[in-house]
């Protein structure tokens, strides 16, 4: 599934043009992605929560070398799904 | 940010939507991503991210009161993993190397 399959089923239940539905589906998406860039956390009510998480510097390799290198500090996103959409997609 | 407040913001932001409206935007959104996972297919929202299924094998697990041995069955875990664009947000400026 992509955003434009999103944007047609909203043009159904919410009743609003198909140009207007793609462009709403983007202002939710950005609405979201500011929040987590401020580091807020984003909770869904029976989807999940969208979390950001500090990583502090580590070591890695790369693969195909096997030199080691330092992986720099980083903020990163996580998914916490909710209880409920867990038990839907093993319904 | 709960979803209440992610609806009063795109009302805001989208003044030809009615309150009610907004709400079925967003409740379209997130019930699509989840049907679309019980169905056992991905989504791809370019910008943002991709959602898809990880599959856990059933294991033996113990009741950590009793101590006593049961079979936890296999099961789908949703996953989400963040896009580029997401990294670059919450990361500007960094020019690491994608390594996870």
């Amino acid at each position: 599934m992509r955003k434009a399959d999103i944007a047609e089923t909203i043009c159904e239940t919410a009743g609003v043009q198909k140009t207007d539905s793609m462009e709403l589906v983007e202002k939710v998406l950005d609405i979201i992605k500011s929040m987590l860039q401020k580091g807020e956390v984003v909770k869904i009510a029976g989807f999940g929560n969208f979390v950001v998480r500090s990583k502090g510097e580590r070591k890695g390799r790369n693969p195909r070398t096997g030199e080691e290198i330092a992986i720099t500090p980083r903020r990163v996103v996580t998914f916490r799904p909710s209880q409920l959409l867990k038990k839907h997609v093993n319904s | 940010m709960t979803k209440a407040d992610l609806i009063e913001k795109l009302a805001e932001e989208a003044p030809q939507l009615s309150r009610r409206q907004a709400e079925v935007v967003v409740n379209t959104i997130f019930d699509s991503i989840r049907d679309s996972l019980q169905r056992g297919e991905k989504t791809e929202i370019r910008g943002f991210g991709s959602f898809r299924l990880r599959h856990r094998q059933n294991k033996e697990g113990r009741n950590p009161k009793t101590g006593e041995s049961v079979s936890v069955p296999e099961k789908r875990m949703p996953f989400f993993k963040a896009g580029k664009e997401i990294k670059e947000l919450l990361n500007p400026g960094s020019t690491a190397p994608e390594l996870v």
